[in-house]
């Protein structure tokens, strides 16, 4: 059995989508032999019904909601949502952008196993999901400040905690005691951004990389 | 656990007439041996009935993902042992098959052998955990002892192959990282052989066991269409009795020349599950059975020969200055990787495992998210225990099959 839709065939789903959806999804893009499609984030629960509800596509199943971080972006955040449908066994992939401030609408009604997955992004990204009927952090500790998986949170975070024998309890403390330590081990002759040893303003304005 | 009175307001009021009933809000774990880890509930509780369950989580949080954003490719796969700690090679299979997929890479075919073997294995020691520690939760002791002398045999069967107990770190992009020995084939078979008969111990102790089926019939029962709107995947949905296996619908390596079955549950309670998992333990065993006689009759590479990806082997870099540059750059830059994204599932001992991967053509990951299956079923403990007794939320817990490395990730 050959479950795995060629691209053409992707390339066709990923029109219906798109034509049928009356302008809920804009674009579809056909990589690895996944389908993505990018969706606005102020209709995306309007979309993910319709992507569930069309008797052609039944994607009624959201195996994954997660966040991105391109910071270079105007509108930084990626919000992704992953559909299944088991019974035309095909997936696809919908992305929408959202920043820090304007939320993006919570699909946690249309399916509700998105509820920790939007807390999870909303706790790692600071990603707003509005209408969501308890946006608490997650994973981070409890009074935890910042959102971890963002590019411009540092590797080793803010805090540290340690056991203080004197006060008998755990303190947190500006982190001191560890220091995130990063090579360089992109070759200088493939696409490095800083001149090469020899080259004509060599040492000056070296780019640090993470 | 710690016991708080939310409230005794009403206690002394002379206006009830009826005996006041006492919430309490309870705190059960982060320290609890039925908590299967570090997982922290706030029961409220009426009397001995669970009104509502919050789940903190997050206390086994090491921010993989993260982490995973500043090391190169290779350096990753030893995290992905650290998620589900129970079955630590079947994390590593979905991460390696996201990279394979984007490299455009094929394994050969007695590396994917090696890869279900196993992938098989993991199955095994995942559910024989689960099995008996779930027992154990509604009070059985005798099974964890049976179960984890297994556990113990296959662990020193996936030492023999890496030369770590757990943290396998066995796979590779492009196959895994060395042959078998004969040896410890034909010693894969011989445990298949005698397993069988451990299960059947087991059964003999569970099955039909009436404290057991007390205990786990029509507990947590999860409907088909729950499963579906939560996004259950593995035992969690099979046991509701939704026909679906990736292993079979949407299947990865050589699944598809393999024989074997998928058990489905009927009622989706706790006991189905319990069932489902004894079963898929015995279909695991028979793939085990096919992997080993394919290793036998097909010998050949177990690592891709693309040494843009896949180190050369040691033998080599003593005779070939390529080869030795190509270990120098694998070990140091690591490999590149297309700009793009993937979405890759597999089937995991606890059900759908996925790996979102970004990549942005240099040599580490710009994003990767790991879909955790317990991660999605702990969401459910609200409504799955609500109006279930107090002592049913570790028998749910435990049927879940909940680890926390990979719900904290």
């Amino acid at each position: 059995m050959n479950w795995k839709l060629s691209d053409s065939t992707l390339t066709e789903l990923g029109e219906k989508v798109v034509a049928g959806s009356g302008g809920l999804i804009d674009a579809f893009t056909v990589a690895f032999g996944e389908l993505t499609v990018t969706a606005a984030a102020e209709t995306i629960a309007e979309a993910l019904i319709f992507l569930r509800d069309d008797p052609a596509l039944r994607f009624h199943q959201l195996m994954d909601l997660c966040g991105a971080d391109y910071p270079q972006r105007p509108r930084r955040f990626d919000v992704v949502y992953h559909l299944l449908s088991m019974t035309k066994n095909h997936r696809i992939r919908v992305k929408v952008q959202a920043d820090e401030d304007t939320p993006v609408p919570s699909v946690a009604t249309v399916f509700p196993g998105a509820d920790w997955f939007e807390r999870e992004a909303f706790d790692m990204y600071g990603v707003f999901f509005s209408g969501h009927p308890d946006l608490r952090r997650l994973l981070t500790d409890y009074g935890f400040h910042g959102h971890p998986l963002r590019k411009d949170f540092p590797m080793t975070g803010y805090v540290e905690v340690r056991y203080d024998d004197e006060l008998k309890r755990v303190v947190y403390e500006p982190v001191k005691s560890v220091e995130f330590r990063s090579w360089d081990f992109l070759s200088p002759w493939e696409g490095a951004e800083y001149a090469k040893p020899g080259q004509e303003g060599a040492g000056e304005g070296k780019v640090e990389r993470g | 656990m710690t016991i708080e009175a939310e409230s005794l307001a009403g206690y002394d009021s002379p206006a009830s007439p009826e005996t006041p009933v006492r919430k309490f809000n309870i705190n059960f774990g982060p320290q609890h041996p039925a908590a299967h880890g570090v997982l922290r509930l706030i029961l409220e509780l009426d009397g001995e009935l669970v009104e509502r369950v919050d789940p903190h989580i997050g206390l086994l949080h090491r921010g993989t993902e993260k982490l995973m954003e500043a090391r190169p490719y290779t350096q990753n796969t030893p995290y992905f042992d650290r998620l589900d700690y129970v079955a630590p090679m079947n994390q590593e299979h979905a991460f390696v098959i996201a990279i394979e997929r984007m490299l455009g890479l094929e394994v050969p075919i007695r590396g994917q052998l090696i890869r279900v073997l196993y992938c098989e294995i993991g199955r095994i020691l995942n559910h024989l955990m689960n099995v008996t520690t779930q027992a154990m939760d509604v009070g059985a002791l005798a099974p964890i002892c049976w179960g984890f002398e297994e556990r113990e045999k296959l662990m020193v069967i996936y030492e023999r192959a890496s030369g770590a107990r757990m943290h396998a770190n066995y796979f590779r992009p492009g196959g895994v990282r060395q042959d078998l020995p004969p040896a410890l084939i034909e010693d894969i078979d011989t445990w298949a052989k005698a397993f069988p008969q451990v299960l059947d111990d087991i059964e003999g102790l569970l099955t039909g066991n009436r404290i057991f089926k007390q205990r786990n019939v029509d507990i947590g029962v999860v409907s088909k269409q729950q499963a579906l709107d939560w996004g259950f995947s593995g035992v969690m949905l099979r046991g509701s009795g939704v026909a679906w296996d990736l292993r079979r619908n949407q299947p990865y390596e050589c699944y598809d020349d393999l024989e074997f079955e998928i058990p489905l549950g009927l009622n989706g309670d706790c006991y189905d599950r319990y069932l489902c998992r004894i079963e898929e333990m015995r279909q695991s065993t028979r793939i085990m059975h096919q992997c080993v006689e394919r290793l036998r009759r097909t010998p050949g590479l177990v690592l891709s020969e693309d040494h843009k990806v896949a180190p050369p082997r040691r033998g080599e870099m003593k005779r070939s200055m390529e080869a030795l540059i190509h270990h120098f750059k694998l070990y140091s830059e690591g490999f590149h990787v297309p700009a793009g994204e993937v979405y890759v599932a597999v089937e995991a001992p606890k059900g759908e495992f996925g790996v979102y991967l970004v990549a942005d053509g240099t040599n580490k990951p710009y994003r990767c998210k790991i879909r955790a299956p317990s991660f999605v079923h702990l969401s459910a403990m609200d409504w799955l225990n609500r109006g279930h007794m107090l002592a049913d939320v570790g028998a749910i817990l435990g049927s879940l099959d909940i680890v926390f490395g990979e719900v904290d990730r």
